[in-house]
């Protein structure tokens, strides 16, 4: 619980309050400088988001998927590893709940389970292969783990298109019911906001992540791998297994991030024209997380907030995307450049200290 | 040196957001009429207790094509009629649904989704909201508050086909299609069938990129084509497409003859009469426009309505003038007049 | 030139850190030509005290004299415009850049808006010779040996036009030779009449080289001394200390028990083929120490790696009380009885960002004793730390201190406490003082010996033939990857020694 403490310590609690509050006055000034009414913004950004109870539903859901691939990149980051491939492991969790939830009809107690292990498996072995290639072969992890989401997108089209494909559309027949994580009472409680487990599952995830990493003997050689690979060598562990399971876990979160926006929010498996994104936020989210647990949680509630919200500010006050995009970039900037937030904090600080010493 | 490398990632990050932001252009409010040559509207004020809105699919409100024509055809309608119009971008496909819901919940009189992602946000908002009325654009849509737009594209693609078979110098043509789903299956179809029709010895090579939003995809696929000696190319790709029409300005101004034919809209104002051909003009804002004002005359009805050659929203724009023979434009009238009657009945995929 | 000009003085320099004096109205006087040592165990202050004088740090009490006049130095390159060069310990050098490049970065001679390549090296080569120090301009640094790249460091301040040149602790990276290289250069740059600081702990260089001493102790001056006559090494390791210290390790005979470990004919080829190991074969009994001396690069790191099976062998074997080890996993070697000293602390030995806590059981975390079905036991953990921190005296803040934090000596300490607690039967101790003040050199040869009198076998490695000297009951001595013969080590030769480390002696012996 030491992690907790520090995060929660006072000086760590005002830098990212401040971080953000500057963010959002550079975005004010950006949104000035466009005509726009910033505080008519930014009103409306808090109003999309917890204005009513679907919307807070649906910024929830938004901000689920996010905790999965930023704890996915934090992870790899623990073990020293780069994982920019979290968005293909991401397409392939959604692919394994898709097959399992199209092609087999079980009951609901096997049916579901079976379909997010299918998912957090094939994430999983995704991310594997690149560890794979890392350690057997040497081949550098972004390199590889970028080639494979294109592999993961078009795989997944295939899949869909070949297997799975609906008549005349483009997706997948919808999952069979009994595999569907959508929890009925709560989404009636948020006015049909799309509610699912995924949600609970990715804050089981953020424990799950501190203790593999701070409690177990497993953690314990990952991180060593992470901060010294040679000591961990010296100190007989197997770097090159290690590398391989960081990369494995690290898939499963991924896995399980796609594997809840099939089987909790969609459904069914679209054909991909694009990826989805949420891999390449989560690194944005895993950096805003200082790659702490607590921290990916914080940064996935800010990210996922601020990116839902943001429609929030087209539609109330007119801004268009472009600028909306200014504000949020500039909110992760300050945050993720905190060192810079601290600068500017440091004469205050200074000056309390001073206070005090006199006080002494 | 970790934390100054990820440091550094982060500043790349927040960066490219702002400047990808910065990229692309402007005029989101007042897309409107090109310029200002149109006479100045005059409200009749008959909608203005009327609120519609509109959510565009992940490619935003300025994509240079259907998305873009829908607004454009409700910012005319609100000059027209005073009738308060919005629209709310998707940046995902989860987006969709919440996006629907903003306005449905917010009392609006008529939301329309545009494009056949919409499918199944709009059957569920719409089954949600049985009071809220709700349109969408290139799917069909089975509830009774929902009024689906589809085009006879196979229709308009046969015409530009009989263009492109009338006009192929090397009576090879080439087809760049986004992905290979039925829509755009059918534009397929009806083009090689035009190209046949026009000039059974021409031969039609079709090409999926599998994307409508990666233009250096539609750049190699056009440069292939051009490189194997295919003249004309005909895209129906959305963004993608745009990279057919850089790759063929380039091919131009080193005095190769090559041809685009344009999509949905009349690209040759977008990209020059120098290579634009021809464009299979789609009429998404007549569509847009006509069943936004049903709404307001009191004359809304659900329902799927598939618009044709019959109803002018597919076809040649006036420009085409410019490029195709007298001749050939007085065939493809010919053709036209033909499959309205029913003696040629185009095949759709 | 006058030899008894002062060039630097500092006067009653006192600077403070959040709860420590790391300078307390020290005096300091440097004459012109002078080769001055400053002398004092690591954390005793005297790199903060240079770098007050290079402008890096700012006093909060005395005053700065420089060639007579009061100044305030309030940054290094106001120090540079004072004539006054610092040569880091941790050089601040460009890799993939040239020598020349290196030593005229941020004074490029410059052509038109192009940086006059030609010009600069030629000044390069013109200061090198001047001052005797060899170097290519054109190679880059890579590419060249850390002697060389010290000596480009020693450029860029006389290039900068450095009257005063101060050292910090020039030799602690260097092979023997080289060190006696770098003496040559100082002695040279001192009688050009540079003025020259030499920060170090080493007494041997002191006595080689300076004209005057000045001892710091807790961020006191404690001695000066400006006739070297007065001086001895024991004299001044005890001013250092602040008690006596003996150099003499403590030992009896030894009295070797049976074969611990038994290498033979081990190979290993090297990344260009060449093989690195060409043929070891040794011996060690247990309750005996065996050195073994060398230049390094001779195949010793890979000897070790060898035995302890960090990298793979390709020949021969490697048998521990008369079981082969030659192909197990690391794990199961230091299971089996070795532990291991290794020669880079912070690159092997440690996990500098893990607590001192967790890098106790970095060799033995899998053990059951610290948490059973995959979950470590904190509790346990913390009081083996806290055990072996109180036995070997490692001094931090505590047991949840990055290893990061604590000094070279503590971390080094640390190293030995945990690899000693897993009381093994062979223990191979790889340079284990390098970089150590004289105190923890003290403590790790007492805590060696302890361990062969207890019966350990012993497999020392080191380049200070000092150290080999006192601690080895046998020497044997190590050319191109395997063994060229053994000396007495109870009769000191160097002449024989050096013989066989350059391979000439193959035969003898």
């Amino acid at each position: 619980m030491e992690m907790i403490k520090k995060i929660f310590n006072k000086s760590s609690l005002l830098v990212p309050l401040v971080s953000i509050l500057l963010g959002l006055l550079v975005g004010a000034l950006a949104m000035l400088a466009g005509g726009y009414d910033p505080l008519l913004a930014y009103g409306s950004l808090f109003k999309r988001v917890f204005g009513s109870s679907y919307h807070m539903g649906e910024t929830i859901r938004a901000i689920t998927p996010l905790i999965f691939t930023g704890l996915a990149v934090a992870f790899a980051f623990r073990t020293g590893l780069f994982n920019i491939g979290v968005e293909g492991q991401f397409i392939m969790g959604m692919t394994g709940a898709t097959l399992i939830g199209v092609l087999l009809d079980l009951p609901w107690y096997l049916h579901g389970p079976l379909a997010i292990l299918t998912g957090a498996l094939f994430g999983g072995l995704w991310a594997g292969l690149v560890g794979y290639l890392k350690a057997k072969r040497g081949v550098n992890e972004v390199i590889s783990s970028i080639m494979l989401n294109w592999t993961a997108l078009y795989l997944a089209n295939y899949i869909v298109t070949k297997f799975l494909l609906e008549p005349g559309q483009q997706k997948s027949r919808n999952v069979h019911e009994s595999a569907l994580m959508s929890i009925d009472w709560l989404v009636q409680l948020m006015d049909k906001a799309r509610m699912h487990w995924g949600t609970f599952v990715a804050l089981a995830c953020v424990l799950v992540f501190y203790i593999l990493l701070w409690r177990t003997k497993q953690g314990y050689e990952l991180r060593a791998v992470g901060h010294n690979p040679d000591a961990a060598l010296y100190a007989g562990m197997n770097v090159n297994r290690t590398i391989v399971k960081s990369m494995f876990i690290s898939g499963v979160f991924a896995g399980l991030g796609g594997v809840f926006e099939i089987l909790g929010v969609f459904g069914n498996q679209t054909v991909l024209a694009a990826s989805v994104g949420y891999g390449f936020d989560g690194i944005a989210v895993a950096l805003l997380g200082g790659n702490t647990p607590i921290g990916v949680l914080l940064g996935a509630v800010l990210f996922g907030g601020l990116s839902y919200g943001s429609n929030g500010m087209s539609f109330g006050a007119g801004v268009p995307s472009e600028i909306v995009r200014i504000v949020i970039g500039s909110v992760i900037f300050f945050v993720a450049a905190h060192g810079i937030v601290k600068f500017i904090l440091k004469p205050l600080k200074l000056k309390r200290s001073d206070k005090s010493k006199e006080a002494a | 040196m970790k934390k100054t490398a990820s440091l550094m990632l982060m500043l790349v990050l927040s960066i490219s957001l702002v400047l990808s932001a910065c990229g692309v252009d402007k005029k989101n409010n007042n897309g409107g009429s090109q310029g200002g040559s149109e006479p100045e509207v005059v409200s009749d004020e008959s909608g203005k207790d009327f609120k519609i809105g509109m959510v565009t699919d992940v490619g935003g409100v300025n994509d240079r094509s259907f998305n873009q024509s829908a607004w454009e055809a409700l910012q005319r309608l609100s000059k027209e009629t005073s009738a308060e119009t919005k629209f709310l971008e998707s940046k995902g496909e989860a987006d969709m649904e919440p996006n629907l819901n903003n306005f449905v919940r917010e009392g609006y009189s008529l939301t329309w989704g545009i494009g056949f992602l919409f499918t199944d946000a709009i059957l569920k908002v719409a089954n949600e909201n049985p009071d809220a009325k709700l349109a969408v654009i290139d799917a069909v849509v089975d509830a009774p508050n929902v009024a689906s737009v589809t085009f006879a594209e196979h229709e308009g693609s046969f015409l530009v086909g009989v263009v492109a078979g009338l006009m192929s110098e090397s009576k090879k043509i080439g087809f760049v299609g986004g992905m290979e789903i039925p829509v755009i299956k059918r534009f397929e179809a009806g083009f090689v069938a035009g190209v046949k029709a026009a000039n059974p010895d021409a031969n039609v090579k079709v090409v999926y990129t599998g994307t409508f939003d990666k233009p250096d995809q539609g750049k190699s696929a056009a440069a292939t084509l051009y490189n194997d000696g295919y003249d004309i190319v005909f895209h129906a790709a959305g963004g993608t497409g745009n990279g057919v029409f850089n790759e063929a300005i380039e091919r131009k101004k080193n005095g190769e003859k090559v041809w685009v034919i344009g999509v949905d809209k009349d690209q040759s104002l977008e990209f020059g009469d120098e290579v634009t051909l021809t464009s299979m003009m789609k009429g998404v804002d007549a569509a847009v426009h006509k069943i936004s004002k049903d709404l307001i005359d009191g004359n809304w009805t659900s329902g799927t309505q598939e618009l044709g050659l019959k109803d002018d929203a597919v076809g040649l724009p006036e420009t085409s003038k410019k490029n195709v023979p007298e001749d050939v434009l007085k065939k493809v009238d010919e053709f036209k007049a033909k499959i309205i009657s029913g003696e040629i009945v185009v095949p759709g995929e | 030139m006058n030899q008894n000009e002062t060039v630097v003085q500092l006067k009653g320099i006192t600077k403070r850190f959040p709860g420590l004096v790391a300078n307390d109205s020290i005096d300091f006087e440097l004459k012109k030509g002078q080769i001055h040592a400053l002398l004092g165990e690591n954390g005793a202050g005297k790199s903060t005290l240079m770098n007050i004088l290079f402008g890096l740090y700012q006093p909060d009490e005395g005053e700065i004299w420089i060639n007579g006049k009061q100044t305030v130095i309030s940054g290094a390159s106001k120090a540079i415009e004072l004539g006054i060069g610092m040569v880091h310990q941790h050089f601040k050098l460009v890799q993939p850049f040239t020598v020349a490049e290196n030593i005229v970065l941020g004074e490029e001679p410059q052509k038109g808006l192009t940086i006059d390549y030609k010009l600069a090296n030629r000044k390069v080569k013109e200061i090198s010779e001047q001052y005797g120090l060899k170097v290519d301009p054109q190679v880059r640094i890579q590419d060249i040996t850390v002697g060389m790249q010290q000596r480009v460091e020693i450029l860029k301040t006389l290039y900068r036009g450095a009257d005063i040149v101060i050292f910090d602790e020039p030799t602690a990276v260097l092979t023997v030779q080289e060190i006696e290289e770098l003496l040559e250069i100082i002695r040279g740059l001192a009688a050009e009449g540079k003025s020259i600081i030499i920060i170090t702990h080493k007494l041997k260089e002191v006595m080689a080289l300076a004209d005057a001493v000045t001892v710091i102790r807790r961020g006191k001056v404690v001695a000066t001394v400006d006739d070297m006559a007065d001086a001895t090494e024991e004299k001044l390791a005890g001013l250092m200390v602040g008690r006596d210290v003996s150099f003499k390790v403590e030992k009896q005979q030894s009295n070797p028990g049976d074969v611990v470990l038994d290498v033979r004919d081990l190979t290993m080829n090297g990344d260009q083929g060449k093989k690195v190991l060409n043929g070891m074969t040794f011996q060690i009994r247990a309750g005996e120490i065996l050195g073994i001396a060398g230049v390094d690069g001779n195949g010793q790191s890979e000897l070790i790696y060898g035995i302890t099976g960090m990298r793979k062998t390709h020949g021969g074997t490697v048998t521990l009380n008369g079981n082969d080890i030659t192909h197990l996993t690391p794990r199961e070697i230091s299971k089996s009885g070795v532990g291991h000293i290794p020669e880079d602390r912070h690159k092997h030995g440690l996990v500098l960002d893990f607590s001192l806590s967790e890098n106790m059981i970095l060799g033995t975390y899998f053990d059951e004793r610290y948490g059973r079905h995959g979950f470590l036991d904190f509790k346990m953990m913390d009081k083996t730390a806290q055990e072996l921190v109180t036995e070997f005296d490692v001094r931090s803040s505590g047991i949840s201190t990055h290893a990061r934090a604590l000094s070279g000596g503590n971390q080094q300490k640390a190293i030995i406490a945990r690899e000693l607690h897993k009381n093994p039967d062979l223990l191979i101790a790889v340079q284990p003082t390098r970089g150590l003040d004289i105190g923890a050199i003290e403590f790790v040869h007492k805590r060696l010996v302890e361990a062969r009198n207890q019966g350990k076998a012993i497999l020392l490695i080191s380049f200070e033939l000092d150290e080999l000297y006192a601690l080895s009951d046998r020497i044997a001595v190590m050319f191109e990857g395997r063994l060229t013969g053994e000396v007495d080590a109870h009769e000191r030769d160097d002449a024989k020694l050096g013989l066989l480390m350059t391979g000439s002696g193959k035969r003898e012996g």
